[in-house]
């Protein structure tokens, strides 16, 4: 049995990482740390691609003279590096919004920005005051 | 001159017209009144011209658009349909002319919009009653329901707005729910949704589901105010009298027993009913809402609440005479949507001229008004023996037949029913007028005269009396309808 | 370059026009410092894209299918882009939405957005038009993420633009981009596990592949991550609850258009996975859709429609009211009948008039009001705004099944479906919630005419800018809703190209 676990511990990082991440995403409060976890997901995604990618005895899929040469499964690579992106781009917007929140709201932990929210909405059931335009 | 199709056109379109020029033509309000009545000449000389080509034999035809395959929205007459498109336009001309002296009396507003609503309301009345098949029927019945909201909470009051909200949520709920999945199932089955004579279910309906069927029908068309699909009916008392009558003679409560008698005689077929037994319980059900809404009636002292049970009672008797599934009782049926039209228009305009020219609502209060007021208690009088059904009223005629058909069916037990309902019609509709003449007078109110308020009463009091002699072509267009 | 270069270079290429166009211009527009030739680009874009998918369409009736190789590669090394009788329709109505979308959306954002924000609007509209178009039509499961985040993220600025007028834009963007995200990856995960058994990432060869395999691990744990990512962005219960928000506080032009169109291409590839993909194992599709895709459609039918009963906010109230019609379409694919499937199609393209014909009624509302919409703003609003209103009365009962309207259609189509796999349960759960949801239009209608507005309520002007494209979508729902049969036709092809057989 541990034999077994052990033979495939790649994969149990994987899964790890991926576990911490979504966990994060879901139990921190704090909009950078979300963020952090989301990317501790993604790069877990990541790993999974380039792990199952791996041929053994390869080597790094960049081609060589020499004729014999076994290598690794370039495509998970090309993959993932769009993935990255993908990701830096989805960090990189996430970021920014916390920046826009945190001028709007004041902070970036979820309990206070809900209280913020619901402040708005009691506001806005109040009738419309004659003349209110903008 | 005209062909019956472009008379069909024109009796589906005046109504609509009226209603799409109500609001210009209402920088005048003297115009904005006289289109309802010119829209309602109009409309009866269509419909009597179409009822004279289907009494000749013709079933005129109009197909206006294709929406899918199978689904096509086009209009064709039946006997049926001619009958009720005669009684709807008809039944305008005078309820038009009574608005305008109830809403002038009442010095009601927003009259433009009730006058174009109601016309929209008769249009879909008038669709229903051409419909070429349960799709059409089916899109028109609910416009009917939209169309007449504006009309039920027209008063904007919070009671208005409470019975407009159990008016739309008990007739939409339930032709949704109950009506939408029946008519998908005819569709199903039979692959159209054609009328015809002797039904198109027979051979094509497990006759052990056919009882199911019609129970979806029976409910899902709540405007037939079967128990206990009725508590929409008086609540819908709150609007102003000509919505009243519009509702309980000419438009949606006949849309909805026209409806159910379209579907027995035209969709199902008398004789595949009738032998598989499968409208025996509703025979029961229409027996019961008979004798328990007028129970009901009698303990009633507010005058249209009384009246608004007499027409979930009377409503039953034709829905009675649709289950009992002989061809005497449904020709029965179909004259009684013409006899009881007339009668309880009669009635209701009589309420409701006795609220704008004395301002009394209750029954209590009637005692000795009968002379201040005799022509419109004579014309309640009239109208009283159509629902009673005594002669020379013509209801007599329609109770006649379906007591007949009651026994050609072997359903002894409905004609007890049909003569305590009598009995009972007699005790509540009677009291007023008993009261009215026979007692002194204990509340003393000034009468204002509205001569617009009495004479529509006065001509369909008279129009009862005409039914019982010169009820031929009804009579002969309900033979029409049971003919193979 | 000659007319007849660029117009045959615009035949040949049709499939990848459709994606490529918005998605070029975009690169364009996000450069020009002019709003008006910002959404005059952004206009002609999604035209192009709309030209493309009628085109399409056409083709794919009588041809079938068509392929598109991406640089000329062949598949399943390059990438393909694959147009069926399905593809197309949604195409179709998808880009058409789109365009008058684009087109309402320039009255609208005026009234929304900063002045200066707005060549980035119309750039952000442009990409998240083109990534969901490149979503519907690409045949290459990677690529399919791609579009996927190009879509997502550009949804995100899209409804984050809402902050000019509701902070909250902000935080529901931020959510739509983390649970967006989260469900992405999920996605991809799940094709990580389907190529490292197949070895190939070409939707037609994947499904061959997968029917040769036929079962294992890892074929259970890809079909389990694929579904799950896809139904996050196809809003399907329990993982809508980023929608309501995000419909919420975006700018209307937005909401009209992402929920006009988005959530309809991630259903659409939530069909193609089931019916395509994974169309060499039934087993476990046959599990997913009976055990997951139908009881979680009725959760949702329910959940959005009670919500939407007790929401006071208008917006928050439609876009629950979309989660409810998202089960609809849901629950017929979920019947994995041809009928099912063609009243699912039907009801696609004709959500998409309903939702983006009264999000523009809501827009045209705001931009008059001032304020937010909700319960105590509409007070009287009938009166004061009557063509407006009246639009929205038209798109409202629509959404309620009168018949004469698309969502008589939708609807009866539907319940036969329903019927004709003999489930009586859910066909009277559907017709339930369908009256239910009555309630709540109806609550809207009372508050809009049955009050008086209030006293010293200011004139409101109504822009034309503004009805006209939404009285256009307001007759397009009267139009569906008298002659349906071309809707129906297509309805028709595009189940059988996914599921085959006739109705």
């Amino acid at each position: 049995m541990l034999m077994q676990l052990a033979s495939i511990w790649n994969y149990l990082i994987v899964i790890l990482l991926m576990m911490m991440g979504l966990f994060i995403v879901i139990s921190h409060e704090n909009l950078v740390k979300k963020l952090v976890g989301l990317s501790i997901f993604q790069t877990s995604v990541f790993l999974f691609y380039i792990t199952l990618g791996r041929v053994s005895g390869g080597t790094a899929p960049i081609l060589t003279d020499a004729p014999d040469t076994v290598y690794s499964n370039p495509l998970p690579h090309v993959l993932i590096l769009t993935a990255i992106v993908v990701g830096v781009a989805t960090i990189a917007l996430g970021l920014a919004l916390i920046l826009r929140i945190n001028e709007a709201f004041g902070s970036i932990e979820e309990d206070e920005i809900l209280a913020a929210k619901n402040q708005s909405a009691a506001a806005d059931m109040m009738p419309s005051k004659p003349g209110a335009d903008s | 001159m005209m062909t019956a199709q472009t008379a069909l056109l024109i009796g589906i379109l005046a109504p609509l017209v009226v209603a799409i020029l109500t609001p210009f033509l209402a920088v005048r309000n003297l115009w904005r009144d006289a289109a309802g009545p010119i829209g309602g000449v109009v409309t009866f000389i269509a419909a009597l011209h179409v009822a004279l080509a289907v009494h000749a034999g013709e079933t005129p035809r109009l197909f206006v658009a294709q929406i899918a395959d199978g689904l096509a929205i086009e209009f064709a007459v039946t006997p049926l349909g001619a009958i009720f498109g005669l009684v709807a336009s008809g039944l305008w001309i005078l309820a038009a002319l009574y608005t305008v002296g109830y809403m002038r009396g009442n010095h009601e507003k927003h009259q433009t919009r009730f006058a174009a609503f109601y016309a929209v309301a008769v249009h879909a009345a008038m669709a229903i009653a051409w419909s070429g098949n349960l799709l059409v029927l089916f899109i028109f019945y609910e416009i009917l329901t939209f169309s007449t909201y504006p009309l039920v909470t027209h008063k904007e009051s919070q009671a208005a707005r409470d019975a407009g909200r159990l008016y739309m949520s008990i007739l939409v709920g339930t032709s949704i729910v109950l009506l939408l999945p029946a008519v998908i199932w005819v569709w199903m089955a039979t692959g159209n949704l054609e009328f015809r004579s002797g039904g198109i279910l027979e051979g094509v309906l497990d006759p052990k589901m056919a009882p199911f069927l019609l129970a979806l029908f029976a409910f899902g068309v709540g405007k037939a105010a079967l128990m206990p699909i009725h508590r929409w009916l008086p609540a819908a008392m709150v609007a102003p009298t000509p919505v009243s009558a519009l509702l309980h003679a000419v438009a949606v409560v006949k849309a909805g027993v026209f409806t159910i008698l379209t579907v027995v005689v035209y969709v199902f077929g008398i004789d595949f009913l009738s032998s598989s037994g499968a409208s025996l319980w509703l025979v029961w059900l229409a027996s019961f809402t008979i004798l328990a809404s007028s129970f009901v009636a009698i303990t009633k002292d507010d005058i249209k609440a009384r009246l608004a049970y007499s027409t979930i009672s009377q409503l039953s008797y034709i829905v009675l005479g649709a289950a009992i599934a002989t061809s005497v009782a449904a020709q029965g049926a179909a004259l009684h949507i013409v006899m009881h039209a007339a009668g309880k228009i009669t009635l209701f305009f009589c309420a409701g001229a006795i609220y704008v020219q004395a301002h009394l609502t209750k029954v209590s209060e009637l005692d000795g008004q009968g002379r201040e007021m005799p022509w419109v208690f004579a014309a309640f009088f009239i109208g009283a023996l159509s629902i009673i059904g005594i002669p020379p009223a013509g209801g007599s005629w329609s109770k006649f037949l379906l007591m007949v058909g009651a026994v050609d069916a072997q359903l002894y037990v409905v004609l007890a029913v049909l003569g305590l309902s009598s009995l009972l019609n007699i005790y509540y509709l009677l009291e007023p007028l008993s009261r009215g003449f026979f007692r002194p007078k204990i509340k003393d109110v000034t009468v204002d005269s509205h001569p617009l308020v009495v004479i529509p009463p006065v001509i369909t009091a008279l129009l009862s009396l005409a039914l019982f002699f010169y009820a031929d072509l009804f009579a002969d267009l309900a033979s029409m309808m049971v003919a193979p | 370059m000659s007319d007849s270069g660029v117009a045959s270079i615009f035949l040949q290429n049709l499939p990848v026009m459709v994606v490529a166009i918005p998605l070029l211009l975009a690169a364009i527009v996000a450069v020009v410092p002019v709003p008006r030739l910002a959404w005059m680009l952004a206009l002609a874009g999604i035209g192009g894209s709309f030209l493309a998918a009628i085109l399409l369409q056409s083709i794919t009736q009588s041809v079938g299918r068509v392929t598109y190789h991406l640089g000329n590669w062949e598949p399943p090394w390059g990438i393909e882009f694959v147009v069926d009788s399905a593809t197309s329709l949604t195409l179709v109505v998808m880009s058409g939405l789109a365009f008058l979308a684009t087109l309402f959306a320039r009255g609208s954002l005026l009234a929304e957005i900063n002045h200066k924000d707005l060549g980035k609007c119309y750039a952000a509209w442009l990409l998240a038009c083109g990534g969901l178009f490149g979503l519907v039509g690409t045949g290459d499961a990677f690529n399919l993420f791609v579009f996927l985040e190009i879509s997502a993220l550009s949804s995100v600025i899209l409804i984050s633009m809402g902050a000019g007028t509701d902070r909250r834009a902000l935080s529901a963007g931020f959510n739509y981009l983390i649970i967006g995200a989260v469900g992405a990856t999920f996605y991809v995960i799940g094709v990580g596990f389907l190529y490292a058994i197949t070895g190939t990432l070409n939707i037609v060869d994947l499904a061959a592949r997968i029917s040769d395999i036929g079962g294992g691990a890892a074929l259970y744990a890809g079909f389990g991550f694929i579904i799950a990512g896809i139904m996050v962005k196809a809003a399907i219960f329990p993982v809508h609850i980023w929608l309501p928000a995000a419909y919420g506080y975006a700018p209307s032009a937005v909401s009209s258009l992402l929920a006009a169109i988005a959530t309809k291409a991630a259903l659409y590839v939530l069909a193609r996975m089931l019916f395509t993909l994974f169309e060499g194992v039934p087993a476990i599709t046959e599990i997913a859709l009976n055990y997951v895709i139908i009881p979680l459609s009725l959760a949702g039918i329910f959940v959005g429609t009670i919500m939407a009963i007790y929401e006071k906010d208008i917006k928050i109230l439609l876009a629950q009211s979309s989660v409810a019609q998202i089960g609809y379409i849901s629950l017929g694919f979920g019947l994995a009948s041809a009928a099912g499937v063609s009243a699912s199609f039907i009801h696609i393209a004709n959500h998409a008039l309903i939702k983006g014909g009264l999000f523009m009624a809501v827009g045209s509302f705001v931009a008059a009001l001032g304020s937010r919409a909700n319960m105590n703003s509409f007070v009287g609003i009938g009166r004061r705004m009557p063509i407006t209103a009246a639009a929205f009365m038209v798109c409202g009962l629509s959404l309620a099944g009168l018949p004469l309207t698309a969502g008589f259609i939708s609807k009866l189509y539907l319940i036969r479906a329903i019927l004709s796999v003999d489930a009586y349960l859910i066909a009277a759960l559907v017709l339930l919630s369908s009256a239910l949801s009555l309630i709540y239009l109806w609550k809207i209608v009372e508050v809009m005419w049955m009050q008086p507005a209030p006293a010293k309520s200011p004139q409101l002007v109504e822009n034309p800018a503004i009805y006209l494209p939404l009285w256009i979508v307001a007759l397009g729902n009267i139009w569906f809703g008298v002659d349906a049969s071309w809707l129906v036709s297509a309805s028709r092809a595009a189940a059988a190209a996914l599921i085959g057989g006739g109705l």
